[in-house]
């Protein structure tokens, strides 16, 4: 469903011309360690840590990014994800989307929650998961981390962490896929265009 | 999907994408809030035109769970003889610019008819002796959780299941929309019921029938018990609710010929000691209060899939969700 | 095109020429004011019409339509009702008893014979009720209204005179004046209020009612024996069902007086038109499966069904807006039935076009005791025609109509527009 790519165009009305690549796999996996590092740092007297993505890509990256975390820290840290659906200010202009599932780990009452997203655009997408962990319970803090930020924010929404800040047009759109969901890894950048 | 007036209008990547979107509604259900902003906006109408406060509160519960504004109209008493076609009473609440009527209806196609006069989306909730497509769906719902406990695999689904479904058939919607849906999953059905209670017509249904109870219990997976509806006792379908009992009763020696994993259900509200006895209503394997439970969930599921977007933008169904329950 | 009531028009002269007639025969026909003449006594300057691939049937006769009125003016009148008539081609219908006032009395009768000679586009009789308030228990003024109107037709239409014995004594006491029961025949036990779809499949798999054909044929079979003990002739209405056929069939062989009618609609449609519960459809008896209108029209080429009749049943849409069980069955069917009788009957070669004088005219004027009705095409003749153009067709609108009513099932069908003049008595009820 491409929940995840902050893309103002559904994918099939998308046409990349010239989809130019601005992350390789290896940019991506140092990118993710980079934040593993920023994230422990900020909270490294977090008793209750856990890492929640949002999907569809959000969800491999956080992941991928508990796993660095782990690697760095020798513990291991809950992962989970949040589904949006319902919490989109959207889905009334929309086709009836399909909801994914919501998987906590644990109750997030008191926690640190970690949410996780490929890229940060307008800002909506994360404004939609803090409503959605509203309803949930109430953490002690919510942290954004994105491996992309791309600017042209449309809410007061910024991340605590980023794996890379990319400038783009707003008429350009932002691609990321990982071996897990895409079967090759990279963020590529693309011209798009509506088709009439 | 436009409107839910039969499970026959259900293909089988939609019954299973609102099973599963069920069980998400489920999780939401333990939690401290229990409401969704999915349908801010959205008004519902519970058009009731016959009393069930069962069915009428949970759909109520569900849109206002999802954050519709419900209104709750009872317009019991024939429309007949107060004057007011049902056309007229359709057509006026339409008037008031409402996103989806819930109907419920004595005379069978009433939301049928009503689903031709109005914009909104209509929901059958349950119509005369012909179809309750929203309790079939809670049926299917509560059964594949069982199936799925019971084998111990999340993703168990219907092949080589067989279902019966028994006593008054000819007068029930739960059974009709049971049927049309089941075998839609994949299911095998058998309807058990003496003659006098067997829809015409039966032999042109897909599924199997049988007068004999004791024969067909070893070799089901869940068994269906009807309800027997106070004014049949009386009308000559049967000679006396002993007999019934006798024949078509889930008595106590009857549990004994149900395979052990079988599932007893029955859409309540249940005659113990007539159709069902105690100790089959109470069972291990009885799911009935589950069947209760899954009421809100499902029709929140429903109303969801009707409703969550816009439907003048092209309406996909809604496939995908495989592997979504936790 | 325009429907004029007789009273308010003038007999014509008209000359058609070239025309077939139902025997095959092409001929010149002259209406000569109120009879019909020789051609070559017509003058000169009479109207004239280009027969060439007409065909002139007798005016047709139908001996079962709903007028409503006195009781339901907003859904038929005598004078809308019977211009529905003219432009189906018939010169003669037969009111029905079930209006309000119910005609059980002679002064109903007069008051409805009445309004019909001075608004009828056509000659109306009118049908006596065999009980009371059609309620099976008491005998209507039968011999009164019989003296009243001259009558010899009796119907509980819409209901069934269901007690055996008062059946039996309405079936003697009509023998006085060689009087006629018109049965509509449904056993009330079998087939009830809540009885409105054919019992098999469709109504298994709808939750609809049924309403089984035995509740029809024992009412048949029953009502043969009363005839055959009484002496006393009998007429089975609408006619649904091959095993009803089959005890008429019977009855025939064995000199039972009995004659049969059936409707158009039973004709052509069947019982999964229900499926989308549109009231419409909703008729009693019912619509039926494949099989049975086959055996239907099997039985009216074979003369076991001797004539058509429409059981035209106009319904106000609140009286149709209903949930299909509460709806009040019925539909129209006067302006579609020659239409109907052409493409399941005729062009099938079931019947030529005799066969259609006969089950349309002929037979319906005897059964109604209309000595002016149902005669030949011919010179001395009262002057009653049906001009028909067999290779028009159009679509169906409901809303084309002289009915005040829209329920008619035919609707976005394409179907023949057989009826190009209608002459009753000499004076044109019709004219395209």
């Amino acid at each position: 469903m491409g929940v995840g790519t902050e893309d103002p165009l559904p994918e099939e009305q998308r046409t990349d011309v010239t989809p130019r690549e601005v992350m390789d796999a290896d940019e991506i996996s140092r990118a993710v360690v980079r934040m593993a590092h920023q994230v422990l740092e900020n909270d490294h007297d977090a008793e209750k840590l856990m890492v929640i993505g949002i999907p569809t890509r959000g969800v491999p990256l956080a992941r991928r990014l508990a796993a660095a975390m782990e690697q760095i820290e020798g513990r291991a840290f809950p992962v989970g994800e949040l589904d949006i659906t319902f919490y989109r200010d959207d889905l009334r202009h929309q086709p009836t989307r399909t909801v994914g599932p919501t998987r906590l780990p644990a109750p997030i009452d008191d926690a640190v929650v970690v949410l996780v997203d490929d890229v940060l655009y307008s800002g909506r997408t994360a404004s939609a998961a803090l409503e959605a962990l509203r309803d949930i319970g109430r953490p002690r803090a919510v942290r954004l981390a994105v491996l992309v930020d791309r600017g042209h924010r449309q809410l007061p929404i910024s991340a605590d962490v980023v794996g890379k800040d990319l400038p783009t047009a707003a008429a350009e759109s932002v691609r990321l896929r990982l071996q897990e969901t895409d079967g090759v890894t990279g963020v590529t950048i693309a011209r798009a265009e509506r088709e009439s | 999907m436009r409107h839910l007036l039969s499970t026959a209008d259900l293909a089988r990547d939609e019954a299973e994408s609102i099973l599963d979107l069920a069980e998400e509604m489920k999780k939401v259900q333990s939690r401290r809030v229990k409401k969704l902003p999915a349908l801010r906006g959205r008004t519902i109408v519970n058009l009731f035109f016959e009393d069930s406060t069962r069915t009428r509160s949970s759909f109520e519960i569900a849109g206002k769970w999802l954050s519709a504004d419900v209104i709750n109209v009872s317009a019991k008493g024939s429309s007949v003889s107060k004057g007011e076609s049902l056309r007229d009473t359709v057509l006026t609440l339409s008037a008031m610019g409402i996103d989806a009527m819930v109907i419920r209806h004595p005379a069978s196609g009433a939301p049928a008819q009503a689903a031709g006069w109005t914009n909104a989306c209509v929901v059958n909730a349950g119509d005369g002796t012909h179809e309750h497509p929203t309790q079939a769906l809670l049926d299917a719902f509560t059964l594949r959780r069982h199936f799925r406990a019971a084998t111990g695999d999340p993703e168990a689904d219907w092949s080589g299941r067989t279902v019966a479904i028994v006593g008054d058939v000819t007068h029930s919607r739960v059974a009709r929309s049971n049927v049309l849906l089941l075998e839609t999953l994949g299911a095998e059905v058998v309807l058990v019921a003496p003659p006098t209670l067997m829809p015409s017509g039966v032999g042109t249904w897909s599924c199997r029938t049988s007068n004999d109870l004791d024969a067909v219990l070893p070799e089901v997976d869940a068994v269906m018990m009807l309800r027997v509806q106070r004014e049949r006792m009386h009308g000559g379908y049967f000679p006396t609710p002993r007999e019934y009992t006798v024949g078509y009763g889930l008595t106590r020696d009857r549990l004994a010929l149900l395979p052990e994993h079988a599932a007893i259900l029955h859409p309540g509200p249940m005659n113990r000691g007539l159709e069902i006895s105690a100790d089959a209503a109470d069972a291990a394997t009885s799911r009935v209060l589950d069947q209760v439970a899954a009421g809100v969930a499902i029709r929140m599921s429903v109303l969801y899939h009707l409703l969550g977007g816009d439907e003048k933008i092209d309406a996909t169904s809604l496939i995908g969700t495989k592997g979504q329950t936790a | 095109m325009t429907v004029i009531p007789l009273r308010s028009s003038v007999p014509a002269r008209l000359l058609i020429t070239g025309v077939a007639l139902a025997d095959g025969t092409t001929t010149d026909i002259f209406v000569d004011h109120e009879v019909f003449a020789d051609p070559a006594d017509a003058p000169d300057d009479v109207e004239r019409i280009d027969g060439t691939g007409l065909v002139a049937l007798p005016g047709l006769v139908d001996p079962h339509v709903h007028l409503r009125e006195p009781g339901r003016e907003d859904a038929e009148t005598i004078r809308t009702g019977t211009a529905a008539a003219a432009r189906g081609g018939f010169t003669a219908v037969q009111a029905m008893a079930n209006t309000t006032p119910v005609t059980d009395t002679a002064d109903v009768a007069r008051e409805v014979a009445g309004i019909a000679a001075e608004q009828g586009a056509c000659e109306v009789v009118v049908c006596g009720a065999i009980t009371k308030g059609l309620a099976g228990e008491q005998l209507a003024e039968l011999g009164l209204i019989h003296r009243a109107t001259g009558t010899q037709c009796f119907s509980d239409d819409g209901m069934c005179v269901a007690d055996p014995q008062v059946m039996r004594r309405a079936f003697e006491y009509v023998r006085a004046f060689d009087g006629v029961l018109a049965q509509h025949a449904q056993d009330p036990r079998l087939a009830g209020p809540d009885a409105c779809c054919h019992e098999g499949e469709v109504s298994g798999k709808l939750g609809l009612g049924g309403w089984p054909v035995a509740a029809e044929t024992t009412i048949v079979a029953r009502d043969v024996e009363l005839a055959a003990l009484t002496g006393a002739r009998y007429h089975v209405c609408h006619v649904s069902a091959r095993e009803t056929l089959d005890v008429i069939r019977a009855a025939k062989a064995r000199g039972v007086r009995i004659t049969a009618e059936a409707t158009p609609h039973h004709l052509l449609l069947t019982t999964d038109l229900l499926t989308g519960y549109d009231t419409t459809f909703k008729v009693n008896p019912p619509l039926r499966t494949a099989e049975h209108v086959e055996a239907l029209r099997q039985a009216v080429a074979d003369g076991t069904v001797d004539m058509i009749a429409t059981d035209h049943a106009p319904h106000a849409p609140q009286d149709k807006d209903h949930a299909f069980v509460d709806a009040r069955p019925g539909m129209v069917g006067l302006e579609q039935s020659l239409a109907v009788v052409v493409d399941t009957l005729l062009t099938p070669g079931l019947l030529d076009w005799e066969g259609v004088a006969d089950r349309m005219s002929y037979a319906p004027a005897k059964l109604l005791g209309l000595a002016g009705q149902g005669r030949p095409v011919a010179p001395g003749e009262p002057a009653n025609l049906c001009l028909v153009d067999p290779s028009a067709r159009r679509t169906v609108d409901p809303a084309d109509t002289a009915s005040l009513s829209r329920n008619n099932p035919y609707a976005g069908r394409d179907l023949p527009d057989p009826v190009r003049l209608t002459v009753c008595r000499g004076h044109v009820t019709y004219r395209r």
